[in-house]
């Protein structure tokens, strides 16, 4: 099978304008990752699934992953001469910026055909909060249907070109994504608003009132 | 091919809702089956329409068995979990197992010796044997040959079951593989003991080919019913038996050639119509092939280690990255995707469902069936709950 750097040598040369990077696997795996850009993502992955030589036919995983927003901290150090002779003093400088982070969704694709695979494809949203939309690679591969609505449901990507994306395990009227590094469980899950709170509260009018505490001398 | 060319897909188009609307065809009916209903399963639910008897919408609802088991494991060690993936699949815990500790040494670049990978591959067989003969019991039972069938499967599950209890301690629950090896080494006993099981196994499925196989109410409920073709099967993601009975020739084992596989020497049996039959009888026959592979390896089974002497229990923390794990398990294939960030928790833990994943074409398979077959093509998928929910 091609490597994945052949394979974006071969999609830049057909789609010119797509913008493709290539993620490295540090780890003992080694499976690099190709990262497209959401413009272009649904004719690439057509084109990978199409190719004769690479034959794509069969997304295994989708999944998301949250990368939260990340304070990274700068240490710039400048060397100062001492104008009396003596050893050069080194000043340290900490300057902290955010890394802005982002939702990503990771495909990995086989090929049944030709027996390979496999090759990993992400697509990352501009920000995590307003900008999540990604285009839905359900209409290439329809084995991302129930994947692509629990990415949805879990990490509250939009997919866009989804035949039906709604919440897969969560129930409809749940309102946050449980799978993000920021999740906060409520208290009590069953919560919700009766009319027993309020009367309550109406029932304290009629209810003597408490005596006052005393204050110790 | 443009994008619009995709609209080959059913549900590109939307529900097929073919009512007519005569004196003779009335409203559709929707009927919502499960959660709570005997032939789905456990907790699943489908909400169907009827045009009379025959289904022309079929949605499948999931979610009652979700507790997270992602975010769960994301907040546990790498080693903490492994239990927790017995309770995914909890029919075949030895292999869900195996397929966690696939991800892991890939992640993190183990070896496994090879006693191990031998014990690995025994345990997962006999795991194919557990699932497969549940399943054509419970096939039988929504077909409605009350409980007799699922006895006789029953009967010889326990017997593999006692096998995992007086190994690993559980009869279900197994967590039996670690991470670079296998947990405990059975005694020669276990191993005579569980090989006169297998010698012997082909002999219950003699026996229950004879009574039932060729039975013509089951030719009639199964044999063209629920048909799939395998472009429709391939592009859908369908693995394991289900997708093999539309003759698509793909198993993992063969495929990837994880652990010791590629020494062993079976045969991937192959449909040829991708109905309700050849799923059945794709079970048959893979139970066939494997008893033939637990034999070669109860023959071949070395001595030696059962765990990597290298491997590290306590403070594991594999180094950043990331790593995708599969295997072929009874259900089709189970993979895991782990992204390390150095700590001793993965960064992302994730869990490739076959049973979810083969429910995408549930409705394509219902559509023109009538509800009573809409059970039995469910039972012929091969679900379980705790793996599709999570």
């Amino acid at each position: 099978m091609e490597t994945v750097e052949q394979i974006r040598d071969r999609l830049l040369a057909r789609f010119p304008a797509a913008k493709i990077t290539l993620v490295t696997n540090p780890g003992a795996a080694a499976e690099h990752s190709l990262l497209f850009d959401a413009a272009s993502a649904r004719e690439l992955a057509l084109f990978l699934r199409d190719d004769s030589a690479l034959a794509l036919d069969y997304c295994s995983n989708a999944t998301g992953v949250d990368w939260p927003d990340k304070e990274i901290t700068d240490v710039v150090k400048t060397t100062v001469p001492d104008p009396a002779g003596g050893a050069p003093k080194i000043i340290e400088q900490k300057s902290t910026r955010m890394q802005p982070g982002c939702l990503e969704a990771v495909y990995h694709l086989y090929s049944m055909a030709k027996k390979n695979g496999p090759v990993v494809i992400r697509l990352r949203t501009v920000n995590r909060t307003d900008q999540v939309t990604l285009p839905s690679l359900t209409p290439v591969w329809r084995s991302c249907d129930f994947q692509e609505r629990e990415i949805f449901d879990l990490y509250g990507i939009i997919f866009e070109g989804h035949p039906d994306l709604r919440r897969l395990l969560m129930w409809d009227e749940f309102k946050d994504h449980p799978m993000r590094k920021d999740y906060v469980e409520p208290d009590d899950y069953e919560w919700e608003p009766t009319a027993h709170g309020t009367v309550l509260e109406r029932a304290k009018a009629h209810q003597p009132a408490a005596p006052a505490k005393e204050a110790k001398p | 091919m443009s994008i619009s060319d995709l609209s080959f897909l059913p549900s590109a188009q939307g529900p097929s809702v073919r009512a007519v609307r005569d004196q003779f065809h009335g409203d559709l009916l929707e009927v919502s089956m499960g959660p709570q209903h005997p032939s789905t399963h456990g907790v699943f639910r489908m909400v169907a329409t009827l045009d009379g008897e025959l289904i022309v919408k079929l949605k499948p609802v999931f979610g009652y068995l979700h507790r997270n088991h992602e975010k769960i494991a994301e907040n546990t060690t790498y080693l903490g979990s492994m239990p927790y993936t017995d309770r995914l699949d909890y029919l075949c815990s030895m292999s869900t197992n195996w397929a966690y500790a696939l991800a892991v040494e890939k992640l993190a670049g183990q070896s496994v010796p090879d006693r191990a990978q031998y014990l690995r591959i025994i345990m997962a067989e006999l795991t194919r044997l557990v699932n497969h003969a549940c399943l054509v019991g419970f096939l039988f039972n929504d077909l409605g040959t009350s409980f007799t069938p699922l006895l006789y499967a029953f009967r010889e599950r326990e017997k593999i079951i006692d096998l995992f209890e007086s190994l690993s301690g559980s009869r279900m629950m197994c967590n039996y593989q670690r991470f670079g090896g296998c947990r405990i080494d059975p005694t020669p006993e276990w191993l005579k003991a569980a090989s006169t099981l297998v010698d012997n196994f082909p002999r219950f499925l003699d026996e229950y080919e004879t009574m039932l196989t060729g039975n013509e109410i089951m030719l009639a409920r199964t044999q063209g019913i629920g048909r799939l073709d395998p472009k429709h099967a391939i592009n859908a993601g369908i693995t394991g038996p289900v997708l093999r009975a539309c003759g698509v020739d793909y198993d993992v084992r063969k495929v990837d050639g994880y652990g010791f596989y590629p020494r062993f020497n079976f045969r991937v049996p192959l449909g040829a119509h991708g109905d309700t039959y050849d799923r059945y009888m794709m079970r048959i026959l893979e139970m066939r092939e494997s008893v033939k592979i637990l034999q070669q390896a109860f023959k071949e089974l070395p001595e030696g280690p059962i765990m990597d002497p290298k491997a590290k229990i306590r403070g594991f923390r594999p180094k950043a990255g990331e790593a995708y794990g599969r295997l072929e398990g009874p259900k089709g294939e189970l993979g895991f995707y782990l992204i390390s960030d150095g700590s001793p928790n993965p960064y992302r833990y994730r869990v490739r469902p076959p049973s979810l994943i083969n429910l995408t074409l549930l409705e394509e398979m219902c559509l023109g069936h009538t509800i009573a077959d809409s059970v039995v093509i469910l039972g012929s998928i091969d679900i379980v709950l705790g793996e599709v929910d999570r």
